[in-house]
């Protein structure tokens, strides 16, 4: 239904040039089909808006969620890469939701276009998130997810990725990192890297569930680290997964 | 009087005293805190702001009348529900209970004070959710932890949701003689409830020496207790133009209600060491969570209820 009525415009389009073809067919003048096209283009942008303000708002109402900042300062505009504990498709909107409004509006999520490519969810990955989408499954050879990723930084976005590659649905903490903060890190070595673990959103929607159930939920922020340059791909990876380990909170006293 | 002016004076009572304490609350902040830095009067003044959101909360909610205080009620449970199943060891094998508890029983147990069952609504959650919530757990096939996952999660459900909606449920108690006015219970039971609160923290700052529960809760003192005891249950036989009892039971009734939410405070204190954390949640800036807030009303509550249909009530 949303993505038929986001078609209309091209529809539009699409009869006036037919109508070159066939003299007696209802023509339409190209400022109509402009003036369409940008109509809707603003509609699809306020719309966008005012989902990602219903998704936060949801977002909170669902998990109270609150942002934890430890070690790094939540009103430095300065442009960062975000890299967070991934177990559900709920985590970057709620790091999305707990950045203050200026952030939040130049700081795109990373995800995977096979889940975010179409229908509803593309009409939420792309205009409400304007997401980075890449090709996770790598079958176009000419794709490049590291250089997708490090041209939205040079645009001067911020990024909010999952180094796990996908989401964790195992009992340990974390899945071993892919190479690609690394190399992101590399491309790009003057941008601050910020952990953030995402505390309890696995439990409001487990695997499988669709409805969600509500529960507190933390987003902890820690300390900026970037790339040394003497430092090699495993002994980065390492030191990032540990910073990230770090900020879970002590389970001893809570379980 | 109407049951109209009654409440008007009542809320003007408490906003006049909020006022004071807001006066206070300032002043103090002006000669001790000047830079913010003493803690004990942020607190004070966080305090004092969130009193003040709360008669607002119920102000509004008696003006909506029977549907604003139902309301209100169903959102403090549904705040209090989640910050106390954040806490416990419900796992995915749960998941299907939880959604069961937040969108099933609690809107029921509304609904059914809203219908005025008062049969169904006294046994629903401890015998047929008691019952129930199990077997849809067991069916999961997840068996570690079980008894303390369903015992928790019922717990959870008998304290948020059961305990806490006996608060509206005073609306339902036909009481001869005092027809249409038992939205001033739930005014009586709140006051006396929060000033007792207020009270032993005030006589526990001020002569507070020997601590009546270290390990629970390092703050509460003996003279604290007795002090803000006796104070509130004074109060109450002072308000006993809001309720159907005389003077005397009012006071039997605050001593009640203040002795009860001492020993729910004390409650929920271990529940929450137990769980290594201090609040229950950081929904309200200085009191923590909701439950944190509720604690006292919720163990008062279902006995104020109980008292008051057996000895006043007619059915």
């Amino acid at each position: 239904m949303v993505s038929a009525l986001l078609q209309m415009p091209h529809v539009l389009c699409q009869l006036r040039r037919q109508a070159r073809f066939f003299p007696f067919s209802p023509s339409v003048p190209a400022i109509a089909c402009v003036q369409t096209e940008v109509g809707y283009v603003v509609i699809r942008q306020n719309l966008a808006i005012l989902s990602g303000r219903a998704i936060a708002v949801f977002a909170r109402l669902v998990t109270a969620v609150q942002a934890v900042w430890r070690g790094a300062d939540p009103g430095d505009m300065r442009q960062r890469i975000y890299f967070a504990n991934h177990a559900s498709h709920g985590d970057f909107i709620l790091v999305w939701t707990v950045l203050a409004d200026p952030l939040r509006r130049r700081t795109r999520p990373v995800a995977g276009a096979d889940y975010w490519g179409s229908g509803l969810r593309r009409f939420i990955g792309r205009d409400v998130f304007n997401a980075v989408l890449i090709d996770r499954t790598r079958t176009d050879a000419a794709s490049d997810p590291v250089g997708q990723m490090a041209q939205a930084l040079r645009q001067g976005s911020s990024l909010i990725l999952f180094p796990e590659g996908t989401r964790n649905l195992t009992d340990a903490d974390l899945l071993p990192f892919r190479s690609g903060l690394y190399h992101l890190a590399r491309a790009c070595p003057k941008v601050d890297l910020v952990p953030v673990w995402i505390d309890n959103l696995n439990r409001v929607l487990p695997k499988g569930a669709f409805i969600p159930v509500p529960l507190m939920c933390k987003v902890n922020f820690g300390a900026p680290m970037r790339l040394d340059p003497a430092e090699g791909k495993d002994a980065f990876l390492t030191r990032a997964r540990d910073a990230l380990l770090a900020l879970r909170p002590n389970r001893e006293a809570a379980a | 009087m109407s049951v109209q002016s009654d409440l008007l004076v009542v809320l003007a009572g408490v906003g006049g005293v909020l006022v004071v304490a807001s006066a206070i609350g300032w002043v103090l902040g002006r000669k001790l805190s000047p830079d913010g830095r003493n803690e004990a009067i942020e607190n004070l003044n966080d305090r004092i702001r969130v009193w003040w959101v709360m008669v607002l909360a119920l102000g509004l909610a008696f003006l909506g009348g029977k549907t604003g205080v139902l309301l209100l009620f169903a959102i403090c449970s549904f705040a209090a529900l989640r910050e106390f199943m954040t806490l416990t060891n419900a796992t995915r094998a749960d998941h299907w209970t939880l959604v069961g508890a937040f969108f099933v029983v609690l809107p029921v147990q509304y609904a059914l004070i809203w219908h005025q069952q008062y049969g169904i609504f006294a046994v629903f959650i401890p015998v047929y959710v008691f019952l129930l919530l199990p077997i849809v757990s067991a069916l999961r096939g997840e068996v570690r932890n079980f008894l303390v996952r369903i015992a928790e999660m019922q717990w959870a459900l008998m304290i948020c949701v059961y305990c806490a909606s006996h608060v509206p449920a005073l609306l339902n108690l036909r009481i001869p003689g005092y027809e249409g006015r038992n939205v001033l219970l739930i005014a009586f039971l709140v006051i006396v409830v929060q000033i007792s609160d207020v009270l032993q923290y005030v006589w526990g700052k001020l002569i507070g020496r020997h601590k009546i529960a270290p390990v629970l809760s390092p703050s509460k003192t003996v003279e604290g207790f007795v002090g803000g005891a006796l104070s509130a249950t004074l109060i109450a036989a002072g308000l006993w133009w809001m309720t159907p009892f005389s003077p005397g039971h009012a006071a039997l009734m605050g001593a009640i209600i203040t002795v009860m939410g001492f020993l729910g405070g004390l409650v929920m204190s271990a529940i929450k060491r137990d769980r290594g954390v201090k609040d229950w949640g950081h929904a309200i800036a200085g009191h923590g969570g909701f439950i944190d807030r509720l604690d006292s009303v919720v163990f008062s509550a279902p006995i104020f209820f109980h008292l008051t249909r057996y000895f006043w009530a007619t059915g």
